[in-house]
């Protein structure tokens, strides 16, 4: 899987490359700036793209914008963007072109190795990486929503693993209960929310974020 | 002397008696009027008319008196203050608006020194054609022209080209610095405006000094604890390592676990020192930023050209923020909005919401709060919140705008 890096930081930049490596993908290009960045996506055109949000020559949010740019010359280019905070404005901009092959995360999210290394290859795979600080933020905007407060409990939590862009399989794992039982509280979050329930994986994310985004 | 100073001195000489001519010609056409249609119009006050023809006209003046002191400044490097009352926020319109204006103006001592101007400045005015007429006569006397008041006063009228050269620019400074006497704040308006702003520079190096302790403490107790506690996991792994591998793993897990929640405290004492985002997208952004965070609705109307200074777009993203959680707290509001726009060297915020009303600034309140920050930029705040809402918080600060792009 070829791999193009946007992070300036020598330190994470080391750390991410022998991280990738070390999973069998390859870092075709580690750009260090903006412009540097957007060149090499739409000349490489990666299978995933890594992108720091804060890069120089601005250090603003040139990663963002390059991202965001290399999507609307790429369409359907993964990009994974990484930051030191998260922000629903960035998030939205980021989704206004399809949630397919994107994932926002923080950054401090690498020190679960194996978690992050599923999250390149699921955006990679044309899926969503949605940071759980993201999910909270925008389910904590819906507090006074009475139709979210239907769910059950169990069923607010699969929500928000849901919205984070993780597969049945990945929820069941992470709730220590059977696949079956997953999709059974799916079924029930699209009645009480009246969404129409996709078979797909990807356009049922796209429904729940559209949703909370709302 | 040679041609060269002589055609400059020349210049400096028209433009002097031009400036003159000017001053003479048009301090009576523009102040006479304004001083009789002031009258006029504080006459209409009893009838409500006033409330629309008041500000109209003393605005006038006031601009007509402004000038005055630029000129003051750009012909003869005579320094004359604005006055210095804040001036209401134009953001408030309507009758409300209007009274407010009405009071600030007639309230305002230098409304009435500048009226006064109006009419001192026509006579005062009329003095300055008199180098004009000195140069005029001065030549013609040079050139031979016969004095009309008989032989022997050609001499006294041939010192009048110099007298006219030399005391022109004389007379302009002497005329500025008589109409700064009258447009200049006066010593006791001055007084007042240096304790406002030594004593809202206390209360802003108080509340800077608190906000230190505050993040000293949070570092201390947080992250900093945090990191300690994940260097001693480690440290206990590293030894474990071989001989039981298994509590060694526990270990690293519990260490990546406290480096999490050191990481977790850092992010939220970022967000409170300077947001992350408002250093990356300026005001507009992190405003746009921080109405997606409120659990209501919020409508985001933004106008700002470019960058503002950076303190300016901390100290304003900080008042907004507390009056948003100041809605969501306490107003039982379901929308509010969030309108800022810059013009002629004025940021104005509003903040409003459509819940129960009757908010007011208790002592260490947010709204207090909101006041300080704006004070310490010589900005102002005000809230309309009758019982029954809507509450409508404004804050308005003079500011330059920053070079930088959006």
């Amino acid at each position: 899987m070829r791999v193009v890096l946007g992070e300036d930081l020598t330190l994470l930049k080391d750390g991410l490359i022998r991280l990738l490596t070390a999973y069998g993908m390859e870092v075709v290009e580690a750009a260090e700036s903006g412009p540097e960045l957007l060149e090499a996506l739409v000349r490489h055109r990666p299978d995933v793209a890594v992108v720091d949000v804060r890069l120089p020559p601005t250090f603003t949010d040139e990663g963002l914008r390059a991202a965001i740019e290399a999507r609307r010359r790429v369409p359907g280019l993964p990009v994974l963007v990484l930051s030191q905070h998260v922000e629903q404005l960035y998030a939205r901009e980021l989704m206004a072109r399809g949630t397919g092959g994107l994932g926002y995360l923080l950054k401090e999210r690498v020190s679960d190795v194996t978690g992050f290394v599923e999250a390149v290859r699921a955006v990679a795979a044309g899926g969503t990486a949605i940071d759980p600080e993201v999910v909270s933020q925008l389910l904590a905007r819906h507090a006074r929503d009475e139709t979210l407060a239907r769910l059950t409990p169990r069923e607010r939590e699969v929500l928000a693993l849901m919205a984070e862009g993780r597969t049945n399989a990945g929820i069941a794992a992470r709730l220590v209960v059977t696949e079956k039982a997953v999709s059974k509280h799916i079924n029930n979050i699209f009645l009480k929310l009246g969404l129409y329930q996709a078979e797909d994986d990807n356009r049922r994310v796209l429904a729940v974020l559209k949703y909370l985004n709302a | 002397m040679d041609a060269h100073d002589v055609g400059r001195m020349a210049r400096r000489t028209a433009i002097t008696c031009a400036r003159g001519l000017s001053r003479a010609v048009l301090a009576p056409l523009e102040g006479i009027p304004l001083f009789v249609l002031s009258l006029a119009a504080l006459v209409t006050l009893p009838v409500l008319a006033g409330l629309w023809l008041v500000p109209k006209v003393l605005l006038g003046v006031r601009a007509v008196a402004d000038r005055q002191r630029a000129r003051a400044m750009e012909w003869s490097d005579v320094v004359i203050e604005p006055p210095g009352r804040p001036r209401p926020l134009k953001a408030t319109n309507g009758p409300i608006g209007r009274i407010r204006c009405c009071a600030w103006l007639l309230g305002d001592p230098a409304t009435w020194r500048d009226l006064l101007w109006m009419l001192v400045g026509a006579p005062a005015g009329a003095v300055l054609a008199a180098p004009a007429f000195a140069v005029v006569i001065g030549i013609g006397a040079l050139f031979g022209a016969e004095s009309p008041h008989g032989a022997g006063t050609e001499l006294l009228y041939l010192a009048l080209l110099p007298a006219g050269i030399i005391g022109g620019p004389w007379l302009l400074k002497g005329h500025a610095v008589f109409s700064g006497f009258l447009l200049a704040p006066t010593r006791k308006e001055l007084e007042a405006r240096l304790t406002r702003v030594t004593e809202s520079r206390s209360e802003t190096v108080d509340a800077s000094a608190a906000e230190l302790r505050r993040i000293e403490r949070d570092l201390h107790d947080g992250a900093q604890a945090r990191i300690v506690s994940f260097s001693l996991s480690v440290g206990l792994a590293e030894q474990m390592v071989r001989d039981d591998p298994d509590r060694a793993l526990e270990l690293l897990a519990e260490a990546r676990a406290s480096s999490g929640q050191a990481l977790a405290e850092l992010r939220t004492l970022v967000r409170g020192i300077h947001p992350p985002v408002l250093a990356e997208r300026g005001l507009g952004g992190a405003i746009e930023a921080l109405a997606l965070t409120v659990p209501i609705p919020v409508d985001v109307h933004l106008d700002l050209p470019a960058r503002l200074p950076e303190p300016v777009e901390s100290a304003v993203y900080f008042a907004v923020a507390e009056a948003l959680a100041n809605v969501v707290k306490h107003s039982g509001a379901d929308r509010a909005s969030v309108q800022a726009e810059y013009a002629d060297g004025r940021l104005v915020a509003m903040v409003s919401d459509n819940g129960a009303g009757g908010a007011g600034p208790l002592s260490g309140g947010g709204l207090c709060g909101i006041e300080r920050r704006m004070t310490a930029f010589d900005g102002t705040m005000a809230v309309t919140s009758p019982p029954g809402g809507p509450t409508m918080v404004t804050m308005e600060l003079p500011c330059e705008l920053s070079l930088a792009k959006i």
